[in-house]
């Protein structure tokens, strides 16, 4: 019976510890949402969306930031896509997919200042100047892991013998990846894609050295081109305390983009029926 | 199980009063390894046009690994291979030059559990025909009424033949794709376990389907149900451990087999 009771009590201990943590960590993302609901939403007036940054605005880092990523998911989603399913369909057990495997795992976790680098090398260097394509360019090197990573899983999840299924009607590859396999891995890959965007969306170092920044409107990618996380941190460095909370704003407009975007991605994922 | 029902030994006795039938697909001296394993040892087996023929056997046996060979299934994965001959027509299509694709359009296929395409019921039967021929809209049409009717589904489903073939009962998917393999108008249709995952009133319609087929098709059955065999197949082989022990008319092997291994199979005392 002493022992029972003991089991008891070390059990109700461990559930208050973990419970203490976990609203300890909880306590830790209400604060920040706190903070930037109560900072950001009272910057956020219609000034924000009309004006340009040099005049009180964040409308040309919004757009700047929407053509950019948008770019950047045309490069890297098809890439992504194409990859994803060479490593779940083609190139399966083969040599090379093992090593483009390994390699997108290391691209996947690589910090993304290095990527900005990279591409401040390649293209910035070259061509002397910061451009919205080097932004984008780096954007879609973010998504590109991201995608090639959930295209494979959700192909690999497709039951073996719907393709089968397929390959005995007399389908050539192609056709049982682009009608059948794709098709029955279409949410998965869906939401890959959107999880890339959310994050892609967010990113502010591979944007420092290659699209830089604008305050001004402009639509001339082969320029220095506005962002949002561009903006705020450019915004947060001012000692104007009115300049401050128009990073507040951006940022708030950040978060929830991404958050919808997780919402979305959630919806499209709910099983149907 | 020692006796058959009635149906089974009327159609072995026409199967006998028939010696002219001929033999749609001919396995000769088969070898299959998977890797270094030897799966299937020097098979020789004879499947009579229109007529059906069941395989059956313990778990592992060779049964499917053969029936996937028909097909060629097996040449989507690097490192199983065959030796020998499987002749269709008196011609054998194991082998480089016979491209696999168009084998399977003579050849169809139905897997133990129903896969219906993510797509409409309509589409799931019009990818395959797609594949081979380019019919009008109308002749289309025509073929998903014809094939859906032979598979015993039209009238179920010809309300919504836009709706997905994923919404619908497991027994009715598995006509659908019956029907699917059907609509391509193979030659000969091989079923891997096809009532396994299905209900005893879905299985019946299926069994009821497969005495209705067999007047256009050549069936090949692979079943664990021994009564299924019974009730369907002209005749019926007995695989063992890669081994083909017994082949003959249904009846005559589930009342007086040659072999041992077979009896006691038949009677239950193993697998």
């Amino acid at each position: 019976m002493d022992r029972l009771a003991r089991r008891r009590s070390v059990d109700y201990l461990m559930k208050a510890i973990s419970t203490g943590f976990a609203v300890i960590s909880l306590l830790a993302l209400a604060w920040i949402l706190f903070t930037l609901v109560s900072l950001g939403l009272p910057a956020l007036t219609s000034t924000i969306f009309t004006n340009v940054m040099s005049d009180g605005g964040l409308l040309n880092a919004i757009v700047g930031s929407l053509v950019m990523v948008a770019i950047a998911l045309l490069i890297g989603g098809p890439i992504g896509i194409m990859a994803g399913t060479f490593l779940a369909e083609a190139g399966r057990g083969s040599k090379f997919a093992d090593a483009v495997r390994f390699i997108n795992d290391i691209l996947l976790s690589a910090p993304s200042i290095l990527i900005g680098l990279f591409v401040y090398q390649m293209i910035v260097v070259p061509t002397n100047s910061f451009s919205g394509w080097a932004g984008a360019v780096a954007l879609a090197i973010i998504i590109m892991p991201v995608v090639v990573r959930t295209t494979e899983d959700m192909l690999t999840l497709v039951p073996v013998t719907l393709r089968e299924a397929a390959f005995a009607l007399g389908a050539p590859m192609w056709k049982v990846i682009v009608a059948v396999t794709w098709r029955a891995a279409r949410t998965g890959i869906v939401t890959g894609i959107l999880l890339a965007l959310a994050r892609a969306a967010g990113e502010t170092a591979p944007l420092l050295f290659t699209s830089f920044g604008n305050p001004n409107w402009t639509l001339d990618l082969a320029a220095a081109f506005p962002s949002l996380p561009a903006a705020i941190n450019q915004f947060a460095q001012n000692p104007a305390p009115e300049q401050v909370s128009i990073a507040w704003a951006g940022a708030l407009l950040i978060t929830v983009g991404v958050l919808a975007l997780n919402i979305i991605t959630r919806v499209v994922l709910a099983p149907k029926k | 199980m020692s006796s058959p029902p009635n149906a089974s030994i009327a159609v072995a006795e026409r199967a006998a009063a028939n010696p002219n039938a001929s033999v749609k697909l001919k396995v000769d001296k088969l070898d299959f390894y998977y890797g270094e394993k030897r799966a299937l040892k020097g098979i020789n087996l004879d499947m009579v046009d229109r007529q059906v023929t069941a395989m059956i056997g313990p778990s592992g046996c060779g049964k499917s690994t053969l029936l996937r060979v028909l097909n060629r299934m097996y040449d989507l994965y690097p490192g199983q291979r065959a030796e020998g001959k499987v002749l269709l027509d008196g011609q054998n299509v194991i082998g480089k030059e016979i491209d696999p694709a168009v084998l399977r359009a003579r050849i169809g296929m139905v897997f133990q559990k129903p896969t219906p395409f993510p797509m409409s019921i309509y589409d799931n039967i019009a990818f395959g025909v797609k594949l081979h021929e380019s019919i009008s809209k109308a002749e289309m049409d025509q073929r998903v009424e014809w094939c859906l009717t032979k598979a015993a589904l039209w009238s179920e489903v010809k309300d919504r033949l836009n709706a997905s073939a994923l919404g619908m009962s497991g027994g009715q998917q598995q006509r659908l794709c019956i029907a699917r393999t059907i609509a391509v108008k193979p030659e000969v249709v091989l079923l891997d376990e096809p009532t396994s995952a299905l209900d005893p009133i879905s299985t019946a319609k299926i069994e009821e389907l497969i005495d209705e087929l067999k007047r256009d098709f050549t069936i090949v059955i692979v079943t664990h149900n021994m009564q299924q065999a019974a009730r369907c197949a002209d005749s019926t082989a007995f695989f063992y451990l890669g081994d083909l022990i017994e082949v003959g008319p249904t009846n005559k092997i589930f009342t007086n087999p040659h072999d041992s291994r077979t009896q006691d199979y038949i009677t239950g005392r193993f697998g």
